[in-house]
């Protein structure tokens, strides 16, 4: 029936800030079997009003029907795809590597590249934070993978349009 | 002027017209039925046996005329009884404010006595929900929820308010009720080349649901029908909508559909689907269904656009909107041969009987038709009855047959007659149920009694729990796992113990006897009708099939 071609999208929605409202929207993704890859919930310059930002992997079917179910919930004020190539994606990763002495300085110059920086450092164990796209965070967990990873934060994508005219207008966000 | 919580919700409802709710008193709700007591000249309260029937009576009250139905329950185990209603309302995109008392507020998140945190457990069965525990809240809440309740597609609203609001007191505004959200408007290209593909088809036929129901659009329909000159079927959402014996009424579609209906869909060139949702009791293998045909979807919800079967045109908005802006673009075409095609194919019926049975569910309903008038409001609880029901049934109204459809609620019955026997007192309501369903539910005679509603039930006394025990017979080698209960119910005398009348009927002259007494009855009378267990409701197309897959004998 529906094609297989799974697409990742990134869908900005505007909801009321109020309680329980992601409660609302998290019971709808439940309920109609969507699976969301990450969730982000933050203020917006408007007191009223709350952005949730979520990355979706599916079908263009089942993009349409996130889009046109979570639309109908009273508490959303606007949704809309963040598109590829006309809007900035970033994340942030906390990273705590296990590293003396002999590993500190090439993981410095690792994080050096990627412009993270380290926060946190004791003998035995340091934290990198870093914020970029999706991708950049990907590539860098690549070449931390060679060492002793204790614990690892991302806080999944949030993302805003380039171009003037989309919809948050009345936010200005 | 200042009022209480509790007041201020009765001043709301009074000006939404409000004049009759249904419900269950308990202790957080104690301010509201004070204020209920207050009013009582102006609101009719109806107190039900539990309150999935209070939830159940709001939500036939609505179908049978119109109004939205208000249901009041108390906090904990009062509002989690609701649930099954609220979810039925849900599923039929039904309009109904429940109205919910919990614990004061300083007790929330506590684990009160009696506190359930009810607008978490009925989030994904209702439209919205508000939980007030600020009294500056109230009136705005209960004016938006009628608004969200009757706005685009339509359905439950659930408000929950805490103990101390509804004695708190705050300075009442009168207001009036808010207006509809706007409905999403179509743009006329998108009709234009609907129209186009009408014009061009040999074969439409229309397949309608409840959007026609809920945009009150059934004359539009029936002139759009004679316009473009096709045949049509309904779901069981929408049976009514075009006259039983209309050539154009192909009948019931599905599952349980005729074979008319179902042969013609699978012919057809073109299916204009009119506020249905292609559920898989309609397109059975969503691959194989109208796979002829090209496919325009026209609902008010765009969710419902490529949710269940991939259409080739949707167009979003209101039934009767679309069908007036595409009239003046349909061109006359002649396709007689067509349409008689389909009516020829209603000659052939599935509807085998058990041949040693003395009364036949077929009988049952005729004999009920023939001696009810074209007024009189049919509601069906779930099961083989329902299927019955909507496939004998002559009615030609939609308000005038009540039925859960989506969630398909066994007990919904007695309650919904309940409701719109309350909200039709001049109109006969026939409740038909099975000695399943009406097992469940059966406790709210008490109420037809007290409210002295002359409902009349039959009840379709197979002994079994038909529905399940045909699919086993069917399906699982007659392996009958929990559908052969034994019961020994005496219905006669159950019925006499509740202060209702009982008849027994074994023959279709029994039944006729019973049924002429039962209409001279002031209050209700219960009919027993015994049938055989092994009459299976058909023509049936297996979960999955297609019209080859089709039982018919």
């Amino acid at each position: 029936m529906a094609e297989k071609n799974y697409k990742r999208e990134v869908i900005s929605i505007l909801v009321d800030n109020e309680s329980n409202v992601l409660a609302r929207v998290v019971s709808l993704f439940g309920r109609r079997g969507f699976n969301i890859d990450s969730l982000t919930v933050s203020a917006t310059n408007d007191p009223k009003l709350s952005r949730i930002t979520i990355v979706f992997t599916g079908t263009d079917n089942a993009l349409h029907q996130i889009i046109t179910q979570t639309e109908k919930l009273e508490v959303v004020r606007d949704i809309f795809t963040l598109g590829r190539d006309d809007s900035i994606y970033r994340e942030l990763l906390l990273i705590k590597l296990r590293a003396d002495k002999t590993a500190r300085t090439a993981i410095r110059e690792i994080t050096d590249i990627y412009r993270g920086r380290i926060v946190d450092l004791s003998k035995s164990s340091l934290i990198i934070e870093m914020t970029g796209a999706p991708g950049k965070i990907d590539a860098f967990m690549e070449m931390m993978n060679c060492y002793d990873i204790v614990e690892v934060c991302r806080t999944g994508i949030t993302g805003i349009g380039r171009d003037l005219t989309v919809d948050d207008e009345p936010c200005k966000a | 002027m200042k009022l209480t919580g509790s007041q201020i919700v009765m001043e709301v409802l009074l000006e939404h017209g409000v004049d009759t709710v249904f419900g269950y008193p308990g202790g957080t709700a104690l301010n509201n039925y004070d204020a209920l007591y207050e009013y009582s000249d102006r609101i009719k309260h109806v107190l039900t046996a539990h309150e999935q029937g209070a939830a159940h009576a709001a939500d036939g009250y609505y179908r049978a005329t119109g109004k939205t139905g208000v249901v009041f329950a108390t906090s904990g185990p009062g509002a989690t009884n609701l649930v099954t209603g609220i979810a039925t309302a849900f599923m039929d995109s039904i309009p109904m404010v429940a109205i919910t008392a919990n614990v004061p507020d300083p007790l929330i998140g506590r684990d009160a006595f009696q506190e359930i945190y009810i607008t978490g457990v009925t989030l994904p069965i209702t439209k919205h929900s508000f939980f007030i525990n600020d009294i500056e809240d109230l009136p705005g809440a209960v004016r938006k929820a009628f608004r969200i309740a009757n706005s685009g597609r339509k359905g439950p609203v659930l408000i929950d308010i805490t103990k101390d609001v509804t004695a708190a007191e705050m300075e009442y505004k009168p207001g009036k009720p808010l207006p509809l959200d706007k409905y999403p408007k179509a743009r006329k290209k998108e009709i234009e080349e609907v129209a186009k593909m009408i014009n061009k088809a040999e074969r439409p036929v229309v397949y309608y649901g409840g959007g026609v129901v809920a945009s009150r659009a059934e004359k539009e329909l029936n002139a759009f029908l004679d316009l473009i000159d096709a045949p049509s079927a309904y779901t069981l959402m929408a049976a009514g909508c075009v006259g039983n014996e209309d050539h154009r009424n192909l009948g019931l579609i599905g599952m349980h559909g005729s074979i008319a209906a179902n042969r013609a869909i699978d012919r057809a060139d073109l299916i204009i689907a009119l506020g249905t949702r292609f559920s898989d009791r309609v397109a059975l293998n969503p691959d194989k269904w109208a796979h002829r045909a090209k496919k325009v979807q026209v609902d008010i919800d765009r969710s419902e656009v490529d949710k269940n079967v991939i259409v080739d045109k949707a167009v979003v908005t209101d039934i009767k909107e679309f069908i007036n802006t595409i009239t003046p673009m349909i061109k006359k075409k002649d396709r007689s041969e067509w349409v008689a095609q389909a009516t020829e194919w209603k000659k052939k019926r599935g509807d085998a009987q058990c041949q040693e049975a003395q009364l036949h569910p077929k009988e049952i309903v005729d004999i009920a038709c023939d001696k009810t008038d074209n007024e009189t409001i049919y509601v069906t609880d779930v099961g083989q009855h329902q299927m019955w029901a909507a496939q004998y049934l002559k009615h030609c109204n939609t308000q005038h047959f009540i039925t859960s459809g989506g969630l398909g609620t066994m007990g919904y019955g007695y309650g919904a007659a309940i409701g719109a026997q309350i909200g039709c007192p001049d109109k006969r309501v026939v409740h038909f149920t099975g000695d399943g369903s009406f097992h469940m539910n059966m406790n709210e005679a008490c109420t037809a009694v007290s409210e002295n509603l002359p409902i009349i039930t039959v009840i379709f006394d197979n002994k079994v729990l038909g529905m399940v025990y045909q699919w086993q017979t069917a399906f699982y080698g007659r392996r009958f796992s929990a559908t052969t209960p034994d019961r020994k119910t005496d219905y006669v005398k159950v019925a006499e113990g509740f202060g209702a009348k009982g008849y027994a009927a074994t023959t279709p002259e029994e039944f006729e006897k019973a049924f002429d007494a039962a209409l001279k009855n002031d209050g209700p009378s219960w009919i027993a009708c015994s049938i055989a267990a092994e009459e299976r409701v058909l023509p049936m197309i297996p979960s999955g099939g297609g019209i080859e897959d089709m039982i018919i004998g």
